[in-house]
């Protein structure tokens, strides 16, 4: 960060322009790297998680032969399953692909595409971390957009086409009817999702010019993390990411208990290793959504934040911060899930409509009187 | 026949009707009241030893003066119950008798029977070759006790004994109920068998020195009701719950014994009697048990050839068939053929007019069960046409034939040609197609070779020397690659006439057969003691066999 | 009929289930940090109970001599038709003569086998016994098909007190025992 900071205060014209592009390449790595490494060492943390919380050791026998004869580092892989995820990873990809003859299948071979590649759209906009240029603070993000917030719930939300185009180019009824669940889902939660990040807007709206840029909205947290001044908007957001993300107990979409296994039934080797993967990038944006609009972003405690004056060392922080919380998430995700039985669809529907929905709104309600206040 | 007198029992409280003469055993059995027993044997005297069949016998009261019938004060007869139990077998029924199977006092003397019989029984049912058909077996696990009471140890008798290299006697396990004796006695007629030492120390021995052998000797066997008397070939083979029983007839020799055929996975581990009163009683020969390994696999014909080389069976069949239409056929038939077999070829001579040869298998009549013509089915040569005369020996009008030239092709079912009256030469002479189950000289020489089954591979009817119509069935399987007899013909028919057997089953040429043939109109369905049909119209004709068991010889 | 069971009538805190699911995730929690059950099987190994039913074996008794007679119940019973068994003569010329029958051939087909225990059950003379081996493995069907010598050697020396082969050989010797 420093060699970029310097470069960008010698720098002309044509080298801020230069400047740009590489900050732009280092970002959108930064983006991909950080969604898809902890998508897959969430894969991991789901098994290792579930697997202590059941009193097991969860996967700690594979060995990559040389890979594990190096002392401790090997046995340290070895023992927390991580050559597991090289072993799960060469599988989705070496083993035999399926087409089964059934199904539609320009669709079905976009279908796990089009779960995953929202989830990398929505992680541009996220910001990673801070970094300071002549005293002027930048996001860590590949695209530093006014309307961020409004972006990432959109595109984020393109992810059940996914699940909507497997569901139905797979031409069979569990994969069917687990699409229609994941869509029903996504409309339903969407709705309460939105009205919970209102108040927060307007919160921020206050103090900004920008107050949809998810920037702006992670700066209004200097002070307060919105998660303490919002506590009922925090827990309806959260409650709605579960149900967005399809994870339990709002995993209707493809319970195996009654939908084998929903939208992918038909699906195999690195498609369905597409579907997973989004899956969990998914949970990844997810998580970093909400550490961006209520937990306050790259700051470590409520009311700090990584001082200006430590330069670089800050930025860095601040990444690893919000790293950490990113981290923090995904654990609370797996905690949640081998917490809580699934929820029946009619249960899920009547939590959304009848309860989130109505209490988003007296929320935003009760937060427009507060701040006309 | 004329009606058969009849007394009225009670049994257990219920009145029935049975034939008189009977003893109370087989009257019980007929209304379906089972009374165990060990000695008592249908075709043998009554030896009254094993005392297994007890039960309260009582008969009507009367007045000792008078002799007039006593009432009971509600009006039913009054009965005068034996004091003690009697025997079953030796007790005959008798009008208004009373029995009770069922009492305490019989249920309880039963378990006593068979508690003195285990005393000295060494129980080794695990080695046993009885175990699983084993009389004592089965009462223990009915009647009997379910402990053992008995502290001191054992007798100890002589086991291992060879008994003519037949039967493995072991006097540890035997009960003394005598069945073979009798038999022996009875039916082979002199003493083989005999009891030595008294007491518990009775114990069965063989005759020393003398002529103890004979080929009815392991009907003794089948009698023992326990394992003491045990067949050599049989010994250790397999347990008899594994075998699968199929019904058969014995083609030893045209007596039609009826049998029982055991057999575990293709494989024929031996061959019983089967109960026929008007055949063979319960007994068959020696030499009848093995002739199943005639077929054995050193010699069995395994693969159909043309000209000494190996070929699919389908070729060869095809091949036969131009071979047939060369010239004048002879057909070489057997006695060993079923009768619906006999009945297509019959079919097949008239259909290409060919001449059917036979040959007569003679041997010595014993006058018991096996009789002087060797084969089980002469008879139904005659009846399907194949013969109008008893065959000669041999085959030399065949060979005269083959000679002038008059005969181009014989079809010679399994008959051995070499061997009755056609040399090498004639073998060069005329095309000789071989269909038969074994190897033989014929089968060396012949142009074609087709596989054909063995008697305990197919099914079918033969006639024995009553003129009976008897059933059997398959036994076993084939092995791979061996000719469907019936099908066989049926494949040569066809391509002489029109019609078409769309069902080449055995079941389907029977139907044809009885509908064709007046004097099998009863056969359709031949039940297990078979159908003896009017042999009026081969009267004239002059059959070797001699009187025997059940068989009043030729009138 | 359908018994109607009575449901407790929930508290307002209660239908928001946020309570539950916080106290079950305080469970969960405790559970993540409580020591492991899992037995790390290849490595470690449990002692196995009283009456486990493992590989079925053949013994001997006490005196080296093979308690089987072939008569063939455990083939009757087994339920897979794992058991095969030949029967076969004890020459006359041999010490355990009087036995007169043991198996010439006895196979067991390890990959049919389920360990039902059958075969112990039915087994007059205690000849066939299972025993605690549960890993078994082969590279081919073959491998897994066990003859009687690999059966005997699997299974050892019943020591009971059976000696199924002395016997007195004459009456007399009874007499003097009384």
């Amino acid at each position: 960060m420093e060699a970029v900071s310097t470069a960008a205060i010698e720098g002309s014209a044509g080298a801020g322009a230069f400047l740009d592009a590489l900050l732009a390449v280092l970002f959108s790595l930064l983006a991909v790297v950080v969604v898809m490494t902890f998508a897959g060492l969430s894969v991991v943390a789901e098994r290792k998680v579930c697997a202590f919380i059941q009193g097991r050791y969860g996967p700690n026998r594979t060995a990559i032969p040389v890979v594990a004869a190096i002392p401790f580092f090997g046995n340290f892989l070895k023992k927390n399953g991580l050559m597991q995820l090289v072993a799960d990873g060469l599988k989705f990809l070496l083993k035999e692909d399926p087409l089964p003859g059934h199904v539609n299948k320009f669709w079905y071979m976009v279908a796990p595409a089009m779960a995953l590649s929202p989830v990398l759209i929505v992680a541009c906009v996220i910001p990673f971390g801070v970094y300071w240029i002549d005293g002027q603070i930048y996001p860590m993000s590949v695209a530093d957009i006014d309307i961020s917030l409004l972006f990432a719930l959109a595109v984020s939300a393109l992810g059940v086409y996914g699940a909507i185009m497997a569901g139905w180019s797979s031409n069979s009824k569990f994969p069917y009817i687990g699409a229609m669940r994941a869509s029903a889902e996504v409309i339903s939660y969407e709705i309460a999702m939105a009205l919970s990040v209102l108040p927060v807007v307007l919160w921020v709206g206050l103090s900004s010019q920008t107050p949809l840029s998810l920037f702006s909205i992670a700066q209004a947290q200097g002070n307060l993390w919105f998660c303490i001044t919002q506590p009922v908007s925090a827990l309806i957001f959260l409650v709605a990411l579960f149900a967005e993300t399809n994870r339990l107990p709002f995993d209707v979409a493809e319970s195996e208990t009654d939908l084998v296994s929903g939208y992918h039934t038909e699906y195999g080797s690195f498609k369905f290793g597409l579907f997973f993967v989004g899956e969990y990038g998914h949970i990844v944006v997810g998580s970093s959504l909400f550490i961006t609009l209520f937990l306050g972003a790259w700051s470590p405690f409520p009311g700090l934040s990584w001082p200006e004056s430590w330069g670089w060392i800050s930025a860095v922080l601040s990444l690893l911060t919000f790293l950490l919380k990113i981290a923090a998430m995904l654990f609370f995700f797996i905690w949640v899930r081998w917490t809580l039985p699934r929820f029946r669809y009619d249960q899920v529907m009547s939590l959304g409509w009848k309860r989130l929905v109505p209490l988003a709104l007296l929320n935003f309600a009760a937060y427009i009187i507060f701040m006309a206040i | 026949m004329e009606e058969k007198q009849r007394v009225n029992i009670n049994v257990n409280g219920g009145e029935y009707s049975v034939e008189a003469g009977q003893n109370v055993l087989e009257a019980c059995r007929g209304i379906g009241v089972e009374i165990p027993y060990f000695c008592y044997h249908p075709s043998l005297k009554v030896a009254g030893s094993c005392r297994m069949c007890l039960v309260s016998i009582g008969m009507p009261a009367r007045d000792r003066a008078t002799g007039a019938l006593l009432k009971n004060e509600d009006g039913t007869a009054q009965i005068a119950w034996a004091p003690k139990l009697s025997i079953a077998c030796g007790t005959k029924v008798a009008e208004g008798m009373h029995i009770v199977t069922d009492s305490d006092a019989v249920k309880s003397c039963r378990q006593s029977v068979l508690e003195f019989l285990l005393l000295n029984h060494p129980l080794d049912c695990p080695i046993c070759d009885k175990a699983g058909e084993c009389k004592l077996q089965e009462y223990t696990h009915a009647y009997g006790r379910e402990n053992s009471r008995y502290v001191e140890r054992k007798n100890v008798k002589p086991k291992h004994v060879d008994v003519m290299g037949k039967i493995m006697l072991d006097s540890e396990r035997c009960i003394e109920c005598s069945r073979c004796i009798r038999f022996c006695e009875e039916f082979i007629g002199r003493s083989i068998f005999g009891f030595v030492k008294r007491g518990s120390r009775t114990e069965i021995a063989v005759y020393p020195g003398g002529d103890n052998d004979s080929n009815y000797l392991l009907n003794v066997v089948d009698g023992c009701p326990v394992g003491a008397l045990t067949e050599k070939a049989f010994r250790f083979k397999m347990r008899p719950w594994f075998l699968k029983v199929t019904d058969g007839i014995c083609a030893e020799s045209s007596a039609g014994v009826n049998t029982r055929v055991w057999s575990r996975n293709g494989e024929i581990y031996r061959v019983t009697p089967r109960r026929n009163d008007e055949v063979n009683g319960m007994f068959m020969s020696d030499s009848g048990r093995y002739v199943h390994l005639r077929f054995n696999d050193a010699n069995r014909l395994r693969q159909p050839r043309i000209d000494s080389t190996s070929c699919d069976l389908g070729y060869a069949v095809s091949r036969c068939m131009e071979i047939l239409k060369l010239g004048k056929v002879a057909i070489v038939a057997n006695g060993w053929q079923t009768l619906e077999e006999m009945f297509v070829l019959g079919e097949l001579s008239k259909a290409c007019g060919a001449e059917v040869y036979m040959v007569s298998h003679l041997g010595e009549d014993d006058g018991k069960l096996v009789s002087a013509d060797r084969t089980p089915n002469m008879r139904g040569a005659f009846v399907t046409g194949l013969l109008k005369d008893y065959p000669p020996a041999d085959l030399s009008l065949l060979a005269q034939k083959i000679d002038s030239g008059e005969i181009a092709t014989v079809l010679c079912l399994r008959e051995n040609l070499m061997g009755l009256g056609l040399t090498p030469g004639h073998f060069k002479a005329a095309h000789i197609i071989y269909c038969g189950s074994l190897e033989n000289p014929t089968s060396a020489s012949a142009k074609i070779c087709i596989p054909l089954r063995s008697e305990f591979e197919k099914e079918g009817m033969w006639i024995n020397r009553q003129w009976r119509v008897q059933k059997f069935s398959k036994a076993v399987d084939a092995p791979d690659g061996i000719a469907d007899d019936s099908r066989f013909l049926l494949s040569l028919l066809g391509e002489y006439t029109s019609s078409s057997w769309s069902d080449t089953s055995v079941r389907s040429i029977r139907e044809a057969m009885v509908s064709r043939i007046t004097m099998l109109s009863g056969c359709a369905d031949v039940g297990p003691n078979g159908v003896l049909i009017d042999s009026s119209s081969f009267a004239g004709i002059e059959f070797p066999e001699g009187k025997a068991y059940h068989f009043k010889g030729q009138e | 009929m359908a018994i109607v069971v009575e449901r407790k009538r929930l508290s307002w805190l209660e239908r928001t289930y946020l309570p539950q699911i916080v106290s079950g995730l305080y469970i969960t929690l405790k559970n993540f940090f409580k020591p492991k059950v899992t037995l790390e099987y290849p490595d470690q190994y449990t002692s196995l109970p009283a009456g486990y039913r493992g590989a079925p074996t053949l013994v001997k008794d006490s005196q080296g001599r093979e308690k089987c007679v072939s008569c063939q119940l455990c083939e009757f019973v087994c339920p897979s038709k794992a058991i095969k068994v030949v029967p076969g003569e004890i020459s006359a010329d041999s010490e355990y003569a009087y036995i007169e029958k043991a198996p010439s051939s006895f196979t067991i087909d390890m990959a049919r086998c389920i360990f039902c225990g059958m075969c112990e059950e039915a087994c007059p003379e205690r000849a066939i016994v299972l025993q605690t081996e549960f890993s078994l493995n082969g590279l081919s069907r073959s491998e897994l098909l066990r003859d009687k010598r690999s059966l005997y050697a699997a299974g050892g020396i019943l020591p009971d007190k059976i000696m199924k082969w002395k016997k007195v050989k004459d009456n007399s010797e009874l007499e003097g025992s009384h």
